[in-house]
């Protein structure tokens, strides 16, 4: 294995080294081995693909590399073939043969493989996928391009070199300054400015000079993938953030690193696991970094799956080896986190912005996003966020943006629109506890700042497109449900206030709604809001309260005429088929369940009601539109 | 502990000095303010979960809604007792444990005081008296140093339970935690030489003095005490009169 690297110079000699081994002049077939792709079955196509290149002689002008996550799952395995840019999609390991022969060896692209947008348009190159094209990569860069498990690889794509900027030429004030003067601020959804948290831990008074730097990668937001992404992606950025970190708040001290991965992503703890191994055998982790005099190492520390352990002094405990309990940050963690010590807790994707920060420039990041920053670090939003766009769109997977961007942009020109030329009907941003944006919010910029004044948040970026088959309500019941579950249980407002709430939102969902729920829920919400500890307790109420706000009109046709606009209750609606358009099939008579379905063959059938269980088999296996709900 | 540092803080638009980062709520009570409050003692680190002894508190330009038990007394704040905001969130939380514990006296009482006699919410459990304010696990822990039982669960599983919800095996029978639970929902009971801890179904034969005969204490717990103290085992022979 190569020795350590002694210093910035050094690296730059290595990364001319490794840039000719990892950028090979012939063609390179990049395949997405994130989660998503993993889960089709994309681990068996390197094999392949190299078997098959063997035969047509071309194993050594083809690279074969598996990469990290490309973005869009939806699409997978997905497979790029360089440097044409030409995007495969949905590829399965009888492709290969005909990829090999017809595109590898001969040049040609194969129609049938190519992206097709719901106007049947296809696409050749990936860049021009609208998919891709309307967004900005900056974060996700390198993430189809690189080998996650390879160090050599993320060098010679610029790689480290900002650590070794950093560690050559810049104090830690300096550091701090300049991602201060960035107006970075938290990805993991509280969106605090980055660089006032580094300067007040560097600031906190330390006896023995330990200051922990934590990374928290407790990604918990259903939905929600983009940190596991970049984890199993590009392991190395987020490493190399927290190192420029441990820099910037704890030299000449003792600082010592976490990642807290749930134990849930097992791709990301191993790449991560590896990604830390080699930058330990490069000297990038470990004593005397680069010959700066900074030592500091990284351990990962595995999470159980508790949703609340996301919550930074939750998470703390955790490491700690006590249950992920939040405690009151009257004092904050900066001065006194994981065990009593000075603590630097920031996101994964907060943590892989510094590197490009200091590479790049603050003149560069602050041109990118929202506000103004230069005298007020909370004054707007920058850089790029990435959003997990899920629900009802055409196109789903990891959008990477610049701040500020609209709704429409992200769900229309990323993500094509509504399934099935379907009614957009609202989007949740910010996972579970995000509030419900309706359609005039559309034209709405996104950043920290707006999506909080509407009801909603940033949260880690979890975007769920709802369109008119949604029911508001029933979104209100799920998630209020979903937190009630994942709450800690410590402080009565939420633990109880929540189940109550649920309790509430259940029965309206049933059609045993009350006129006075309506206040009852708002004078609830503010108890659960104002009266809890930690942010689950304090947001949880968000999904509730946005759709009161929005949407008051669905609560009110529940509670007072007993119906669901969108048919999803399943007490207040009923199916009925259609005298005029039931051809007599018999095929949802078969299909149904409890068998409640008669009629004669020719004729028209019919729904006892006493029976049906509102299951939505008869309609979903209609051919003729016959079956409605009402 | 380190040098304590005396700070200056308002209560009500009343000026006090106070050590920094003492319990809030302790200051108060110490001050003869009358601030309700069910999951704190003094004699343990604050745990915030019942949610009773909110006050407004203003620090800088942030005014807001917290509790005082775990805050931390520090320069410059200004307390705000019983205001309409503290109030009615306050009445919120108690129709919320009157749901949840509808059996529990002090909870009935408390709520009378602040005018809620009924709870709009549902009852899931009409004999519970439990209201998951963890301070019988707290005592446990941190004082008696023994850690008997805990917490399971979380969100709406959560749940204060003896090791496998079966006997407390580590449980040497003090009582401290029936002696601090607020709603008197663990019990003790002693009848023919045993006492039994009922919530924890830890069931311990009594000791008797050897001087004046009277049963006196848990046999378990005595061995305990002398391993602990590193006395010999006849000092505990007696009961604390005979000795």
């Amino acid at each position: 294995m190569s020795s350590k690297l002694k210093n910035a110079a050094d690296l730059e000699a290595y990364r001319k080294r490794v840039a000719e081994k990892s950028r090979p002049s012939g063609k390179v077939v990049a395949i997405c081995a994130g989660t998503g792709c993993c889960a089709y079955g994309a681990l068996k196509l390197a094999p392949a693909f190299r078997e098959e290149l063997k035969k047509h002689g071309l194993q050594d002008k083809v690279m074969v590399r598996q990469t990290g996550c490309h973005g869009f799952c939806e699409r997978g395995p997905l497979v790029v073939i360089q440097p044409e840019d030409t995007l495969y999609q949905r590829v399965k390991i009888q492709d290969i043969p005909e990829i090999v022969e017809k595109t590898l060896a001969g040049g040609e692209v194969i129609e049938r493989l190519l992206y097709h947008d719901a106007g049947g348009q296809a696409y050749t190159k990936e860049s021009e996928v609208p998919f891709y094209k309307h967004q900005m990569r900056l974060i996700l860069a390198h993430n189809g391009h690189i080998d996650p498990t390879s160090i050599d690889d993320y060098i010679a794509v610029g790689g480290y070199a900002a650590l070794g900027k950093v560690l050559s030429s810049m104090k830690p004030e300096q550091v701090i300054k300049m991602i201060k003067a960035s107006g970075l601020r938290g990805r993991g959804g509280g969106g605090f400015p980055a660089g006032v948290k580094w300067e007040s831990c560097r600031a906190a008074k330390s006896e023995d000079g330990v200051r922990y730097i934590i990374c928290n990668g407790d990604e918990g937001d259903p939905g929600a993938f983009m940190d596991r992404s970049v984890m199993e992606g590009n392991p190395h950025s987020v490493i190399e953030g927290m190192i420029i970190g441990a820099w910037a708040i704890a030299h000449p001290g003792k600082p010592a690193g976490y990642i807290y991965v749930r134990n849930e992503y097992p791709l990301a703890v191993e790449r991560l696991g590896i990604a830390l191994k080699q930058a330990r055998e490069l000297g990038l982790l470990g004593e005397n970094i680069l010959g700066s005099g900074l030592n500091f190492d990284i351990k990962i520390n595995k999470g159980g799956g508790a949703f609340v352990c996301g919550e930074s002094t939750a998470l703390m405990a955790s490491i700690e080896g006590f249950v992920g309990e939040p405690r009151a940050k009257h004092i904050h963690t900066v001065e006194s986190g994981l065990w009593n010590k000075p603590t630097n807790l920031n996101n994964v994707e907060t943590w892989a912005n510094v590197p490009l920060i200091i590479e790049r420039g603050v003149e560069w990041y602050t041109s990118i996003g929202t506000g103004d920053v230069r005298d007020n670090p909370w004054g707007g939003s920058k850089g790029t966020k990435i959003f997990s766009l899920v629900g009802k769109v055409q196109n789903t997977g990891l959008v990477e943006v610049p701040m500020g961007v609209t709704l429409r942009h992200i769900i229309f020109n990323i993500g094509g629109g509504i399934i099935g030329g379907k009614r957009f009907k609202a989007v949740q941003t910010g996972g579970p506890s995000g509030g419900c944006l309706p359609e005039s919010l559309l034209d709405m910029p996104v950043d920290f700042d707006e999506l909080t004044k509407a009801g909603s948040m940033m949260g880690s970026g979890g975007m769920i497109v709802m369109d008119e088959s949604t029911c508001m309500v029933d979104v209100a019941r799920y998630f209020t449900h979903f937190l009630a579950d994942e709450s800690c249980g410590k402080c009565v407002s939420c633990r109880e206030g929540l189940k109550q709430l649920s309790l509430i939102l259940q029965r309206i969902c049933d059609g045993q709604g009350r006129p006075q729920d309506l206040e009852l829920m708002e004078s609830l919400s503010e108890t659960i809001r104002e009266a809890s500890l930690c942010a689950l307790g304090q947001t949880a109420t968000n999904p509730l309260d946005s759709t009161l706000r929005y949407f008051r009109e669905e609560y009110i046709e529940h509670i007072e005429q007993k119906k669901c606009r969108a048919g999803v209750c399943k007490s207040l609606i009923r199916f009925r088929i259609l005298a005029d358009k039931c051809t007599g099939c018999m095929l949802c008579a078969k299909k149904c369940p409890q068998q409640c379905i008669s009629g004669e063959k020719k004729k028209p059938h019919v729904i006892d009601q006493s029976k049906c269980i509102h299951c939505g088999v008869c309609r979903d296996v209609c051919n003729f539109d016959a079956v409605v709900v009402e | 502990m380190e040098a304590s540092e005396t700070v200056k803080f308002k209560v009500n638009g009343v000026e006090y000095t106070g050590q920094r980062e003492q319990s809030l709520l302790d200051v108060l009570l110490e001050l003869g303010y009358q601030v309700p409050h069910l999951c704190h003692h003094q004699a343990v680190t604050p745990y915030g979960a019942c949610r009773l002894c909110l006050v407004e508190v203003q620090k800088g330009k942030k005014r807001r809604l917290t509790t005082s038990c775990n805050y931390p007394l520090l320069d410059g704040i200004e307390v705000f007792l019983d205001t309409e905001k503290v109030m009615r969130n306050r009445r919120t939380v108690l129709q919320l444990l009157l749901a949840q514990a509808p059996r529990a006296e002090k909870v009935r009482e408390l709520a009378a005081e602040y005018g809620v006699t009924d709870t709009p919410f549902q009852v899931e459990d009409a004999e519970n008296r439990c209201i998951n304010c963890g301070l019988c696990a707290r005592v446990c822990r941190d004082i008696v140093g023994v850690e008997a039982i805990a917490f399971s669960g979380r969100g709406l599983k959560k749940r204060m339970v003896s090791p496998y919800d079966d006997t407390a095996e580590d449980c040497i029978g003090c009582g401290a935690c029936v002696y601090v639970c607020p709603t008197d929902c663990i019990g003790m009971k002693e009848e023919n030489g045993i006492r039994h801890i009922l919530r924890w179904k830890r069931k311990l034969p009594l000791k008797t003095c050897s001087v004046c005969g009277r049963p006196f204490a848990p046999t378990f717990q005595l061995n305990k005490f002398a391993e602990w103290s590193g006395r010999p085992r006849e000092f505990f022979d007696k009961c604390q009169d005979c000795r």
